[in-house]
């Protein structure tokens, strides 16, 4: 083989691997897809919910997508809490009014944005934290009447699902 | 050799042994190398009984895999399935109990066994060069065995299994941009369910096999620069060394007869102490238990993920706080390998390892203000030890001269 045959052999040698290379890496597109929520999780993406049997000042736990949904029938106390909230002492700012769509109804994903536990708050006789909404037990954060985080390791606030009024008193989740 | 081989490529193909024993071994070398490395391999004289945990290890290892193999013949890893297929196995399956206590309390004495075996290291400077491969294969081993451990722990479908699974795999949504994606990836559903079981019942068994595949490098790393010892100087003649069969064999062989009459006791008379009772309750999506405790070998780690305020923050200081181990052998600046020699640093390691208890018990308590205090002073000395005193006293400590392995025993017979 003569020296200046040298660079060409590189080329091929380079060439061919980058392709091998591409190609072995290609696979990981199908195998990582592969573990991803299957079409029959997806499916399950919508819940409807009648809000009639809810009394003031109690909640309802429902499931969506395997995740529990807190519905709280807020006091008029409870609201005016929320709205009251000073900007300056939240967390993860937010204004009471982008998160309910009605005043009275306060609907958000029952899971902790720390890591994801369930926060006690639902029944009656269970701990609402310092701020009257519901304390994770797990680490200690406390959610305000909002679903706001106020205290503790969680970075945000309970997330409100998508949903829409059906009719007064009757909800779909997702 | 029919043809001129300059470089040696070739392999010796002429075998020590006679008969089938020479027939097997000039084919497949392995005869001659267990005699090299385990019959006839030198080791030093001065070792003592820390020096039997990593055989112990590999015991409770072996004996994992072994009840894991017979466990699974009659586990199902669905969510409908999983807890009535453990209950089964308590209940109707021939000695079902015993081959699941003894998984369940073996994957406990792994870490017992391994916690002391990393002591040793830290304690007479295992890690320093050159064996710095042989630490790092070893904290390799200690990662995959505690992704084991939790992958495990899932399984049995109980409450402490799901919750335990739903926040170690939240960890992963406090990574910016791309957690919330990978979280979905891991769990392949919005929540810990049947895809999640089913698919940790696989990576269970796959990084157990890779744990064994790691064992394997780091032998061959530890007999390249052949074990230390509690003086950490390396022998100066063959007389301070003993071969590896019969010393070593009878030594760790008594050792492990202790350790698994210990095995025994928790066995058969406090099979669940080292668990939790929530697990023995269903997995419920809907109510996480008030106290959510990880298993007893995760408290200091847990600990350590409470005791920073912020999600992303606790996740970082939680897998920095392994990540640390790692780079041990170049922060450690001192000349001298081992403790005994080292004034300064000798109080620094057995701090470290009162601070791990110390983050152990804070981890399974509530995270209320004193405690959550407590974690953060025990945080603090961790990263502390590492990434401070040990460049800053390996600088400033003036260390003993270590005594050779000769002058340490005829010391100690003193």
């Amino acid at each position: 083989m003569s020296e200046n045959n040298k660079p060409r052999r590189d080329f091929i040698k380079l060439a061919s691997m980058t392709l091998g290379g591409v190609g072995a890496a290609s696979l990981a597109i199908p195998f990582i897809s592969s573990m991803q929520p299957g079409k029959d999780a997806l499916a399950l993406a919508s819940t409807e919910i009648d809000l009639t049997p809810i009394p003031e000042g109690e909640s309802l736990t429902v499931v969506w997508r395997g995740k529990p949904v807190f519905i709280r029938h807020r006091s008029q106390e409870e609201i005016q809490i929320a709205q009251e909230t000073k900007i300056e002492d939240l967390i993860d700012i937010e204004e009471d009014s982008v998160r309910v769509q009605n005043d009275k109804w306060l609907i958000v994903l029952g899971v902790c944005t720390h890591l994801g536990c369930v926060p006690l708050g639902q029944k009656t006789t269970d701990s609402k934290g310092d701020y009257g909404g519901w304390f994770c037990p797990c680490h200690g954060s406390h959610y305000d009447t909002s679903g706001r985080i106020r205290k503790g390791p969680a970075p945000k606030n309970l997330e409100v699902p998508p949903y829409v009024f059906l009719s007064e008193n009757r909800i779909k989740i997702g | 050799m029919s043809f001129n081989d300059p470089h040696g490529y070739k392999k010796n193909l002429s075998s020590p042994y006679t008969g089938v024993k020479g027939w097997i071994d000039s084919r497949l070398p392995l005869i001659r190398m267990m005699e090299a490395e385990y019959l006839k391999f030198p080791v030093p004289k001065s070792l003592n009984y820390f020096w039997s945990f990593g055989g112990i290890a590999m015991f409770c290892l072996i004996g994992l895999i072994l009840s894991g193999i017979f466990l699974g013949m009659h586990y199902k890893p669905s969510a409908a399935e999983a807890f009535n297929s453990v209950e089964r196995i308590m209940r109707d399956v021939q000695f079902g109990w015993l081959v699941r206590y003894l998984h369940m309390n073996l994957a406990s004495f792994f870490f017992i066994a391994t916690y002391i075996h990393i002591f040793r290291a830290l304690y007479f400077g295992s890690y320093k060069a050159p064996r710095e491969l042989v630490f790092i294969f070893g904290m390799l081993m200690f990662l995959l065995m505690m992704g084991t451990a939790f992958l495990g722990y899932t399984l049995p479908w109980g409450q402490m299994s799901y919750w335990g699974a739903t926040v170690i795999t939240n960890l992963f949504s406090a990574i910016p941009v791309v957690g919330d994606s990978i979280l979905l990836t891991l769990l392949g559903d919005f929540t810990v369910s049947d895809a999640t079981v089913n698919r940790f019942y696989v990576l269970h068994w796959l990084l157990a096999f890779a744990i064994v595949g790691l064992v394997v490098f780091h032998v061959i790393t530890l007999h390249m620069t052949g074990s230390n010892n509690p003086t950490g100087m390396e022998p100066q003649n063959w007389d301070e060394t003993l071969s590896f069969h019969p010393y070593m064999t009878i030594k760790d062989t008594k050792a492990m007869v202790l350790f698994f009459i210990l095995v025994a006791f928790i066995l058969f008379y406090y099979p669940n102490i080292m668990g939790h009772s929530d697990n023995y309750i269903r997995a419920n999506a809907l109510v996480t238990p008030a106290h959510i405790v990880p298993e007893w070998y995760f408290l200091p780690f847990y600990a350590i993920l409470r005791a920073i305020p912020d999600k992303l923050g606790g996740v970082l200081a939680m897998f920095g706080s392994i990540a640390v181990l790692f780079i041990l052998p170049w922060l450690d600046t001192s000349k001298v390998r081992s403790c005994l020699y080292r004034p300064i640093w000798r109080i620094c390691v057995l701090l470290f390892a009162l601070n791990f208890f110390v983050l152990m018990y804070m981890g399974a308590k509530p995270a209320s203000d004193i405690y959550v205090l407590i974690s953060r002073i025990g945080t603090a000395y961790w990263f502390l030890f590492f990434l401070v005193l040990a460049p800053l006293v390996g600088y400033l400590e003036t260390p003993r001269q270590p005594v050779t392995i000769s002058n340490y025993i005829r010391d100690k017979k003193a």
